[in-house]
């Protein structure tokens, strides 16, 4: 039973109280790229999560054979041989939508949450908990990236999923769609605020003056 | 202007590797916390983007491209598939390669560098520049080029963002802005600069 609650726990981090975007900085590089709108942020979502579980899965199968010295090479492969295949998948039934997510799937390859996760849980836990821990984050980190597609979709087209939700003026509604939100800068702005208010949500998040305590650079990958 | 100017010119400002791109932003913001830092690994970048984006574009062209093998009689063969396994492959060994070099060469350089020249090897930029040189189908001289103008882009944009983030320590920010907040909003205003410059790049 105490084990059961230990899963749940694992799973359930990351969405919230240690969330992979918003407090351990990992994966920003697409978390911003591909948020223009709610449909490209939901594939991604659903593609990282897939490669992140199962290449958890595996890297912590293997976990006693991979030598210390030559480790991230080989978690490296094993996550670009599944990104390869994500790609390909896409490639074959989604074609608009693996070519609006251009070279943001190839690059799950390099995000830095999957290798982050693989390399400081995987490496050490058995594959039930390592896939948990994997799904977690997957999760926490589609959270962000849904919220922020969707805000930024519904204020920058009015549009949530290519529904009109927000009638726009060209169509004789009463909206004038902010075509900023589309543009790089809001992406920063949006998550800014994103973090601002969990942070003011949950206090114990906040970081310290940067002057008087210096952060280790976790997470730096 | 030529075309490898105006490619350069636009690699590092118009299409600004974190800023307009949103690439490499892990490191972009978790080591701009120091100047010296992000220095650093702004000259990294630099070298290793000019190294791993010619190099791949020889390996894509000689080797995983379709009808690469048309030589030896299989121009059916297209082993395009390969080419994110092979791309980060070389970036790795590049990235291996120069550290060795580096710690035995300079050591001091290499000491500066510290732990951030084995985490270039998972860098988004890194990848995406080689990437992006497929999709857009660079020659020789163009990959070089764009290799080189996307380092220095990364580099003058980190520099930057540790600049501004050191005067953060005078201000008196709401505890939950602290840190990577306030970072995103100073990224925020960066790239809104840099939005400009593409505007700039049109009439040239």
């Amino acid at each position: 039973m105490a084990r059961r609650i230990d899963l749940w726990a694992t799973l359930t981090a990351p969405l919230v109280s240690q969330n992979p975007v918003t407090l351990q900085i990992l994966g920003l590089c697409s978390a911003l790229a591909v948020t223009t709108s709610l449909a490209t942020a939901l594939t991604m979502s659903a593609s990282l999560t897939v490669v992140l579980t199962l290449a958890a899965g595996v890297i912590s199968t293997i976990r006693r054979f991979i030598p210390e010295t030559i480790r991230l090479i080989i978690q490296i492969i094993v996550i670009a041989s599944l990104v390869i295949v994500i790609d390909q998948v896409l490639q074959a039934y989604f074609v608009e939508m693996s070519r609006a997510l251009s070279v943001f799937v190839s690059l799950i390859t390099t995000n830095c949450l999957v290798l982050g996760r693989t390399e400081a849980y995987a490496r050490h836990h058995r594959p039930v908990a390592a896939m948990t821990d994997a799904l977690g984050n997957g999760l926490g980190y589609s959270l962000v990236l849904i919220v922020i597609g969707a805000i930024r979709e519904l204020l920058g087209k009015g549009e949530l999923l290519g529904f009109v939700v927000l009638p726009s003026v060209d169509a004789g509604g009463w909206y004038t769609p902010m075509s900023f939100m589309l543009l790089a800068p809001a992406g920063f702005f949006l998550l800014g605020a994103l973090v601002w208010a969990v942070r003011s949500l949950l206090p114990e998040q906040a970081e310290d003056a940067e002057f008087s305590s210096p952060l280790p650079s976790e997470g730096a990958e | 202007m030529s075309d490898l100017a105006y490619l350069f010119f636009e690699a590092a400002f118009v299409d600004n590797m974190p800023l307009t791109l949103f690439l490499g932003l892990c490191t972009f913001i978790a080591l701009s916390k120091r100047t010296e830092s992000a220095l650093g690994l702004g000259v990294a970048m630099i070298g290793v983007m000019g190294l791993t984006v010619p190099l791949n574009h020889l390996i894509h062209r000689i080797i995983l491209a379709p009808g690469a093998w048309a030589w030896a009689g299989y121009p059916e063969i297209d082993l395009s598939y390969l080419s994110l396994i092979a791309f980060i492959g070389v970036i790795a060994a590049v990235v291996q390669l120069l550290e060795m070099v580096l710690d035995r060469y300079f050591p001091q350089i290499h000491a500066s560098f510290g732990v951030f020249l084995p985490l270039l090897t998972v860098q988004c930029a890194i990848l995406a520049g080689s990437l992006f040189m497929v999709e857009r189908s660079y020659d020789f001289a163009q990959s070089f080029v764009y290799g080189i103008g996307s380092g220095t882009g990364f580099a003058v944009a980190v520099v930057m963002l540790a600049a501004m983030r050191r005067r953060l320590a005078y201000a008196n920010l709401p505890a939950g802005l602290r840190g990577l907040g306030i970072t995103f909003v100073l990224a925020g205003l960066m790239s809104l600069g840099f939005a400009s410059l593409s505007q700039m790049a049109a009439t040239l």
